[in-house]
């Protein structure tokens, strides 16, 4: 009864039409690991944003008035004035260090992604709708990406151009991006193929044709909007990725360069200690496992929230 | 409730029906469209299907022609290779010559048949769920066609817009321009097509079974009302359907097609009045009827339509037709004159020196 008074009331009455983005955020906020997960990217990019103005040091400033009263030795959170996380063991503020990390891990987390999509747009698209052999050539060169290990790729991409200028741009920040854009965009490209393929048979397809609609405008206008829903989910779901990706290199020497401070970075340091100052370790490692969950949250919340499927239901 | 159609002529609009009617009359001497030995060819792997095979007809300005025929009988593949909409690959129109108001359509270039598309032939679709695009607005999908063709500005194509969702029976169609097309129910967003398919002032539309999603009631709403909006915009219709009821109200002549071939043509009564091909009984008689007691079972036409590879020099209809005798496996029938000026039948049978009385 009450769907049938709903429906009535949707044409009855002039309401201001929802659209499909707004009714995935009606789902979306019902959902409510998506909405924590949510809160807590919101949070970490504010960090990244606002990091340097509320870092109360610099994050390669060592404090040697401080680092003398700890005898220096790493300070553990909360035993020091002035270091509100303590200090690490070159008497660096922890705090200030993990700030820097949220924006390194945070512009990996979106610039990488845009790498992804400005390659696996294009890829996808040009195989899904010319079809024939441009398809057979673009999607085997896809399948050999593919089948390469993405963490060797990019370690060896890191490692062939750590002395370029290109590679030392950011501190390396630009490499990492670019290496973790050319080994991700794989999904994304696989993805548009495969909504491009079964949009370009629909029959709105047929009929914008019908009307003289150019090849350009149906794909930009009528095939890709309808490809941005899953194309939005895999690429959340591909940051968690990426901000591994960093803090894996970081870990390995190979990434972003000191003095920047990536969490990845940090933990590589902090094992050395990991009897004495086992919070040199841990809060990092914190702020990865919370960006991983929080990202995935979000994402599969997404998912629910934009696959037609599902409407009406929950 | 929603469906109400209200269709007031104002003056101007019937300055304008006059005038187009003026124009008809001078172009009467030729024809719209004239169809000429048009084959459309599918090359599949398992060989070419001969899906439209030598069809020719002719439509006149304002006329309502009716093509009818069972499923796989190439009639959507004809009124797609008018507009040249035949997916390619595995479709291509191989011969022929389709003159649309003067100008032969297949050697046009691509540009220029794309520019006259939407503008001079308009096309409603089967189903009117899956060919609106579900990311687009009403609003928008309607001037696409209107920007396109006509150069309006985004206002001035917006308010032809309304006037036209007005004219399709849309109520407040002004505050349904942002809707999108699961807000609207299948007969509302057929009107929108047909909205759609009328936005450019078209000489033809195409009407690829316009109403077979449709419930009944519907059905007949919509039929009525791309009939009085044809009429009143002179445009001429060609309809595809299955069902012989609705061509029987809808058109001037109809065309039957079976397995690629135009089988018989003529005026709409004649068709159905004196049908000189068994198909074309076959058609009438799977009719149900309300007179009919001696069953309570539907009657059909046994057999399906052949696989149109590989055609052999017979009548095509042949294998399922009660009178066919050796005649019919030997030789194809031509499409051949019968009674009535412009009746043609394909058949052997009731040709001159047939079995057939």
């Amino acid at each position: 009864m009450a769907t049938t008074a709903g429906v009535l009331d949707r044409t009855v009455t002039a309401r201001r039409s929802s659209g499909i983005w707004r009714d995935a955020l009606g789902r979306l906020m019902r959902n409510r690991l998506a909405v924590i997960g949510g809160i807590w990217v919101i949070f970490l990019i504010l960090l990244a944003i606002f990091g340097p103005a509320i870092a109360p040091w610099h994050y390669d400033q060592k404090d040697n008035v401080a680092f003398n009263l700890a005898h220096g030795r790493p300070a553990p959170p909360f035993t020091i004035p002035n270091h509100p996380l303590g200090l690490d063991n070159y008497g660096l503020d922890i705090f200030s260090k993990l700030l820097d990390g949220a924006q390194i891990s945070m512009s990996v987390a979106f610039v990488a992604q845009a790498v992804v999509l400005l390659i696996g747009i294009p890829i996808g698209a040009l195989a899904g709708w010319y079809g024939g052999r441009l398809d057979t050539y673009l999607m085997r060169f896809t399948d050999v990406m593919y089948a390469f290990p993405d963490l060797l790729l990019i370690i060896l991409l890191s490692v062939a151009f750590r002395d370029t200028d290109f590679g030392r741009a950011l501190n390396g920040l630009f490499l990492v991006f670019v290496a973790i854009g050319l080994t991700s965009w794989v999904t994304v490209a696989r993805l548009v193929r495969g909504q491009l393929l079964s949009l370009r048979e629909m029959e709105f397809v047929e009929a914008a044709r019908a009307i003289g609609v150019s090849g350009r405008k149906i794909m930009t206008r009528h095939l890709l909007p309808n490809a941005i829903g899953p194309v939005t989910v895999a690429v959340t779901l591909g940051i968690p990725t990426a901000i591994l990706f960093e803090a894996t290199l970081a870990y390995l020497g190979v990434g972003v360069q000191p003095p920047r401070a990536s969490w990845g970075k940090m933990i590589a340091e902090g094992v050395n200690f990991i009897r004495s100052a086992p919070y040199l370790t841990y809060l990092p490692g914190l702020m990865i496992a919370s960006a991983l969950i929080s990202f995935t949250f979000l994402g599969d919340g997404l998912r629910d929230a934009l696959d037609p499927k599902l409407k009406g239901k929950q | 409730m929603e469906e109400a159609v209200s269709l007031e002529v104002t003056p101007d609009e019937a300055a304008r029906i006059t005038r187009e009617q003026r124009e008809t009359k001078a172009a009467k001497s030729k024809n719209l469209l004239e169809v000429k030995n048009l084959s459309t060819h599918f090359f599949t792997p398992d060989g070419v299907v001969h899906a439209v095979d030598d069809v020719s007809f002719e439509l006149g300005y304002g006329e309502t022609l009716g093509l009818v025929g069972e499923s796989g009988c190439g009639k959507s593949v004809t009124a797609l290779s008018l507009t040249r909409l035949v997916p390619n690959p595995p479709g291509k129109i191989v011969s022929g010559s389709v003159v649309f108001d003067g100008v032969d359509l297949l050697k046009l270039s691509d540009e220029g048949m794309r520019k006259l598309r939407g503008k001079e032939i308009g096309f409603i679709f089967q189903d009117p769920l899956t060919s609106l695009n579900p990311t687009l607005t009403i609003g928008y999908q309607i001037a696409e066609s209107i920007r396109q063709h006509m150069g309006l500005s985004k206002k001035a194509s917006y308010d032809r817009v309304v006037e036209l969702l007005d004219k399709v029976g849309i109520p407040r169609a002004r505050d349904r321009l942002g809707d999108y097309p699961h807000q609207f129910s299948g007969g509302m967003r057929q009107r929108v097509m047909i909205a759609i398919a009328l936005s450019c002032d078209p000489k033809l539309i195409l009407a690829d079974e316009p109403t077979t999603a449709l419930d009944v009631t519907i059905q007949a709403q919509i039929l009525e009302l791309i009939s009085v909006l044809s009429d009143e915009f002179g445009t001429a219709v060609l309809l595809i359907t299955h069902d012989l009821g609705i061509a029987a109200g809808m058109c001037d002549r109809v065309n039957v097609m079976y397995a690629g071939r135009i089988v018989e043509t003529g005026s709409v009564d004649v068709i159905f009045e004196r049908p000189r091909m068994p198909y074309a009984w076959g058609l009438l008689d799977s009719l149900p009827r309300l007179d009919d007691v001696r069953s309570d079972r539907l009657r059909t036409i046994e057999g399906l339509p052949p696989l149109l590879i590989n055609v052999p020099d017979a009548c095509r209809f042949n294998p399922r037709c009660a009178y066919a005798r050796d005649a019919c496996r030997d030789h194809e029938p031509g499409l051949t004159p019968r009674e009535e000026p412009g009746h043609y039948a394909r058949c052997w049978a009731t040709d001159k020196g047939g079995w057939i009385p």
